[in-house]
């Protein structure tokens, strides 16, 4: 198989690309500029460039720098800091997946040849006895990325290899010292990749206006101030300036209109149901008992999910062939509404949720 | 990997095989260093000196002596802007156009960029109404030859306008592309200050030259100091070798010249009317259209005479050059940033390109030892490889 092999620099897509080739694929490696100047020292840097070219040279493959800077900006970043002025928590890396990795790369791939994009991403893809596919959470449970790839359709699934999905980190880890690559050592990358200096705050100021708030009680009684009410989080607990108070106290509500962010007790933020939009299905709407997720690292909990009366269009049949991957067919258009076996803490608006059966992904949206 | 044909040549030329003979006792016989007294150190000495002739004799109205050996064109550049800055100060002011190695001392002088036309010729107007408007301007540098798109500054016409709107400025060509195309007795005349690169025109990289006519003289401050080399314009010891192999390369360069531009010129005009014929939509940058379609040949014979720029419009520049590399095909697109992914070219901005345009450019660049059979399998390959991208991929 010809396969395009994106290579962040990091050790997983290092291990990945080499096990492909030791497979005998027809391997290339490709690094994304996505972010930053040539001497920008975080994400897409020109020494993570160098890395993964080293790693391909040792490996005797071929390796290419594509540059989707504007792509990454009009789909990753621009919106990131939109949700953020709207009040709401966005997650930019599962953003870059669903437009950069699985959409501008893979279109790319195919037009360039390539029968597959493997990535280093710890989950794997499970076929299933009807013939369709559906991602799986990875081996190692602690390092399980199923939650941001969630949006993968059947037709991206078919065109995707994830090489590492079934080993653990020590493996890779152990995997790439032993093929001598310079990455075995190298650490996890953090965070949000682009955000290098001053942190989110600094980030987002250079943006938006971000403005002080009051922060009130549900009886509307002020208790606090902060400084930016774009940056505060549904559930946050702390920085909200609450010393003293008697017991713990959480943000409710962010209306960043209004400069206000209501908080309350533990009680007060939990919720027994989640309305799920830009829902992306891996083979269709799913109704009755799922695990869902609410966060790239929490548990799964058990929920009933349902659909939305909105209308959706039917899913497209499972084609004999695998069809040309179109620009935006990762986009989530389903609605559905998550009711949580037990109250659970709200999750905040523009988080992901993501829904399971078993270990296996069956859809996942963005929390109203 | 098989190189079915190299279009590449403005990126970096092969090394003729002259220039190789050239080099070779000088890494191998004659290593003396050529400040030393020795036999061997008087043998590197006098290569040097030959050097020195042949670079004055082919640049023109300058003693060999004021050819001051660098370690490319890049050095030479940053040379010129940094090191006149250095010892008089003032405004520099260069084209929007030029080449990074231009571009980027002068903004980090704080300078002043002056606009090129649509062909990327600078505009001699705005370079008047520029120096009118400062009164300190102390260089101004403008390219001769532009490594983008090929084309052609007038800098006689520069250093006219120069001597009438600011009479104390020096004028600086960055020449590194132009002497397999141009006479640089001529078309850079009127110049101060002459970059040139061994690399462009046969000979190997990391040798370049940048040479100090009267009208410059004494205006440089050294950049690198050290054992006063070079007239204590550029300390270090001499690339012998390196130097040797330039000024063969640029003397068999200037001998070639009048029969290579037009064999040249005849396989670029085929190459861009071949895909203009044949790749619906592509447009030869900087190359007006008559009312029939066809190409204004005035306005392309201006052109430096092997460098063929085509925008193709709904693909990307890497998708296209990965599918030609595949093929044995080297080309290029703007230039290259040093992580190796494609920036958007700023040459291409300057001269008014719309970025959907500019996102499809294509750079195919013939240089000495360019065969038609390079021209035949760049044409065979483009068109269909255009056509699967805009099926399958498109531009964004």
């Amino acid at each position: 198989m010809r396969v395009l092999v994106a290579m962040s620099g990091g050790v997983d897509s290092s291990v990945a690309a080499a096990l492909l080739a030791e497979q005998g694929h027809d391997v290339v490696g490709v690094t994304l500029k996505l972010w930053g100047g040539a001497s920008d020292s975080g994400c897409c840097s020109v020494s993570d460039v160098d890395d993964a070219r080293r790693v391909a040279d040792r490996l005797g493959i071929d390796h290419h720098v594509f540059a989707f800077a504007d792509e990454f900006t009009a789909h990753v970043v621009e919106p990131y800091v939109a949700a953020h002025a709207a009040g709401r928590t966005p997650n930019p890396c599962i953003e870059c997946n669903r437009h950069l990795k699985f959409d501008r790369l893979l279109r790319r791939a195919v037009a360039l040849g390539f029968d597959a994009v493997a990535t280093g991403h710890h989950a794997r893809i499970v076929e299933r006895p009807d013939g369709t596919r559906r991602l799986a959470r990875g081996a190692d449970v602690d390092k399980d990325q199923s939650y941001v790839l969630h949006m993968l359709d059947q037709a991206a699934l078919a065109r995707t290899l994830l090489p590492i999905g079934s080993m653990t980190k020590d493996e890779v880890r152990a995997r790439a010292a032993r093929l001598g690559l310079g990455t075995a050592a190298k650490p996890d990358s953090q965070d949000v990749c682009f955000i290098t200096r001053g942190g989110r705050g600094a980030f987002l100021g250079e943006r938006i206006p971000l403005r002080p708030g009051r922060v009130v009680d549900t009886s509307g009684a002020e208790v606090g101030r902060v400084d930016a009410v774009e940056l505060v989080t549904i559930g946050q607990r702390r920085g909200l300036a609450l010393a003293g108070a008697p017991a713990p106290r959480y943000a409710l509500e962010v209306d960043v209109a209004a400069g206000t962010v209501v908080v309350g007790d533990v009680d007060e933020l939990r919720g027994d149901e989640t309305v799920l939009e830009e829902v992306a299905w891996a083979d269709g709407p799913v109704r009755g008992a799922v695990l869902a997720q609410g966060s790239a690292h929490g548990r799964a909990l058990p929920a009933i999910v349902e659909e939305r009366p909105e209308p959706e269009p039917a899913p497209e049949p499972v084609a004999a062939s695998v069809p040309a991957p179109r620009k935006g067919a990762l986009v989530g258009r389903g609605r559905a509404v998550v009711r949580w076996s037990e109250p659970r803490r709200r999750i905040a608006p523009g988080q992901t949720v993501v829904l399971y059966d078993g270990d296996e992904v069956v859809g996942g949206g963005i929390a109203r | 990997m098989v190189v079915a044909a190299y279009l590449d040549h403005a990126a970096s030329t092969p090394v003729r095989p002259t220039a190789v003979e050239a080099m070779l006792p000088f890494l191998r016989e004659h290593h003396g260093n050529p400040s030393g007294s020795h036999a061997s150190a008087r043998r590197a000495r006098a290569a040097l000196d030959d050097a020195r002739d042949v670079v004055a004799e082919v640049v023109g109205d300058v003693s060999p002596g004021d050819v001051v050996f660098t370690a490319g064109g890049t050095e030479a550049d940053n040379l010129a802007v940094l090191g006149l800055h250095d010892r008089r100060g003032g405004t520099i002011v260069a084209a929007a156009a030029e080449h990074h190695a231009v571009l980027d001392p002068v903004l980090a002088r704080d300078g002043c960029l002056v606009g090129v036309g649509a062909d990327g010729a600078v505009d001699l107007d705005a370079l008047a109404a520029t120096l009118d408007r400062l009164d300190d301007v102390s260089l101004v540098s403008v390219m001769l030859v532009n490594n983008e798109v090929g084309a052609v500054s007038p800098i006689p016409a520069v250093a006219d306008v120069v001597r009438e709107h600011a009479p104390g400025a020096v004028v600086h060509t960055d020449a590194v592309q132009a002497p397999m195309w141009l006479d640089l007795r001529t078309h850079a005349e009127g110049a101060d200050l002459v970059s040139l690169s061994a690399h462009k025109l046969g000979g190997p990289k990391g040798v370049g030259a940048l040479v100090v006519r009267s009208g410059a003289s004494g205006a440089l401050a050294p950049r690198t100091l050290g054992g006063g080399q070079e007239r204590g314009r550029r300390g270090g010891t001499q690339n012998v070798a390196g130097i040797v192999a330039f000024a063969e390369a640029l003397r068999a360069t200037d001998d070639e010249r009048a029969t290579a531009v037009p064999r040249l010129r005849a396989q670029r005009d085929r190459l861009v009317d071949g895909l203009r014929a044949a790749v619906p939509g592509l447009v030869e940058t900087g190359v007006t259209s008559g009312p029939d379609g066809a190409p204004d040949a005035a306005v392309r014979a201006r052109r430096a005479a092997g460098i063929a720029h085509v925008c193709i419009p709904g693909i990307s520049s890497e998708s296209l050059l990965f599918l030609l590399d595949e093929q044995g095909i080297c080309a290029s697109a703007a230039a290259s940033c040093s992580s190796g992914a494609l920036e958007v070219s700023h040459v291409l901005a300057a001269m008014g390109v719309a970025p959907a345009h500019a996102a499809g450019s294509l750079r195919l660049s013939l240089g000495w030892c360019s065969t038609p059979a390079d021209v035949d399998a760049a044409l065979a390959a483009i068109p269909p490889a255009v056509e699967r991208l805009r099926a399958l991929e498109g531009a964004g």
